[in-house]
């Protein structure tokens, strides 16, 4: 199993091999992300209105799932970040920096869907509630991660230098977590993480795993995308670089 | 070991001698002047918010010296330099860390009972208020440099040294204001005083190897 694995990740790190099955999964990628897309936000459309929170809870159908890309993503950015710094891997790098603004995106998204919740529920735009100040801090380290690339001009030593913060980063974020929990506390706890009998009735679930996996496949393509063209980004800077030099 | 004395001693001396220590203390000064400018002179209400304020205000301090740590080194070749010695680059960080603690974060302590009084700060607040600092500032010092290990190559990395560390900055800055404002109380808050040692010594223990790493990145 981890042999096949280790072929498989052998075969595609030349970038030309890649860039064919890229071409092959991209449209049916995007196919899939923007029909799961459809279906979904048809499904969260139908939901009864909740008794407390009337149609405003139709939010949820775009904010938990963009809270749980944003946490995502950034895992994603840590594990192809270990890929590339410790198996060199030539696609991690490429990976990690594709998925980035993605990631920061849907951090953005849940920010701002989560303001636009609170807003009629809790009476402000903003509360200093301890998820939400995880997620404007995680949001600081996508960013952070996000500047490296774009200020250190020479792309080996950018890459290496963002996967070192990708991964030193990653082990604050649980520690952020844990110290902004502590510190206030007025979101409702997870209600769908408890996976034996999730606190929410099954009308609101399934739409909302729905909109879960579209989200998925959606960051998927986006950073697939992102991705081929980081590859053709490089191949026209070596041959700008050739075509300079025969000049 | 001697070689780590003396790196350390080096970092220190020039830092007092470029002046950055009555810069950062200055800076601190400042920073608490403004304060009452934007809440009021209402002295009951600059005493509540004290122990917060001192902690921006020290963090601020601090974060505008952190480029200096190692970025003259870098440009004029000392860093290739020290990653020749027979000393670990891990224990050369240290050295360099432990010097810009003793000549930068020891004088803005110093200066923070003198600060907390031009906030309404009474004497008995002040012990429990420092002892916080105590306990977080090493990992502030340590977190930070790993910011500026990162940002190390990028000219002018001030700004992008600040947004990088900032976010390591977030759990000391709880657990240390947190526990500065129970001596408002007049409370020992040991449970904060524990974990802001414990998140110093982790950071010993984690920050100089990932600064090494950054800085012979940036080296290579």
């Amino acid at each position: 199993m981890l042999k096949a694995l280790e072929n498989i990740s052998a075969l595609y790190a030349n970038p030309t091999r890649f860039m064919q099955l890229a071409a092959r999964l991209h449209a049916p990628l995007w196919a899939l992300a923007l029909a799961l897309l459809a279906y979904g936000l048809f499904r969260a459309f139908q939901v009864p209105e909740d008794y407390q929170q009337g149609e405003t809870v139709k939010i949820m159908f775009v904010h938990v799932p963009a809270a749980w890309m944003a946490l995502f993503g950034y895992s994603f950015i840590f594990f192809a970040s270990v890929t590339a710094l410790i198996f060199r891997h030539p696609l991690g790098h490429v990976a990690a920096r594709a998925a980035a603004p993605v990631g920061a995106t849907f951090t953005l998204i849940a920010l701002v869907t989560g303001s636009l919740w609170g807003q009629p529920m809790w009476g402000t735009w903003w509360v200093w509630d301890a998820r939400l100040t995880s997620m404007l801090v995680l949001l600081f380290v996508y960013l952070g991660y996000i500047a490296i690339w774009q200020a250190i001009e020479e792309p080996t030593r950018a890459a290496r230098t963002a996967a070192l913060l990708a991964i030193v980063g990653f082990i604050n974020v649980p520690i952020v977590k844990f110290s902004v929990d502590w510190w206030n506390t007025l979101h409702q706890p997870a209600s769908v993480s408890r996976l034996a009998r999730p606190a929410l009735h099954a009308d609101f679930l399934y739409p909302l795993l729905i909109m879960g996996v579209a989200f998925l496949a959606l960051f998927f393509a986006l950073t697939l995308t992102r991705m081929q063209m980081e590859i053709l980004r490089q191949k026209l800077r070596v041959r700008r670089m050739r075509t300079n030099q025969g000049a | 070991m001697s070689v780590f004395w003396a790196i350390c001693r080096q970092h220190a001396v020039l830092a007092w001698r470029g002046g950055h220590t009555t810069l950062a203390v200055a800076f601190l000064f400042i920073g608490v002047t403004l304060m009452p400018f934007g809440l009021g002179p209402e002295l009951a209400l600059l005493q509540a918010l004290a122990p917060g304020l001192l902690w921006v205000v020290l963090i601020m301090a601090l974060l505008t010296s952190l480029d200096r740590l190692f970025q003259a080194d870098y440009e004029d070749g000392s860093l290739d330099q020290m990653m020749l010695m027979p000393l670990p680059l891990e224990f050369v960080v240290l050295a360099k860390l432990l010097g810009h603690y003793i000549a930068l974060v020891l004088p803005l302590l110093l200066a923070v009972p003198l600060a907390g009084l031009l906030l309404n700060l009474a004497p008995a607040h002040l012990p429990m208020l420092l002892l916080a600092m105590l306990a977080g500032s090493p990992a502030l010092v340590l977190l930070g440099g790993i910011g500026a290990s990162l940002a190390v190559s990028v000219r002018r990395g001030g700004l992008l040294t600040v947004l990088l560390s900032l976010p390591f900055y977030v759990p000391v800055m709880i657990f240390g204001a947190g526990a500065s404002q129970q001596a408002l109380a007049g409370e020992v808050d040991e449970t904060r005083l524990a974990i802001l040692l414990l998140i110093s010594l982790a950071s010993l223990l984690a920050a100089p190897v990932a600064i090494a790493a950054a800085l012979r990145n940036a080296v290579r």
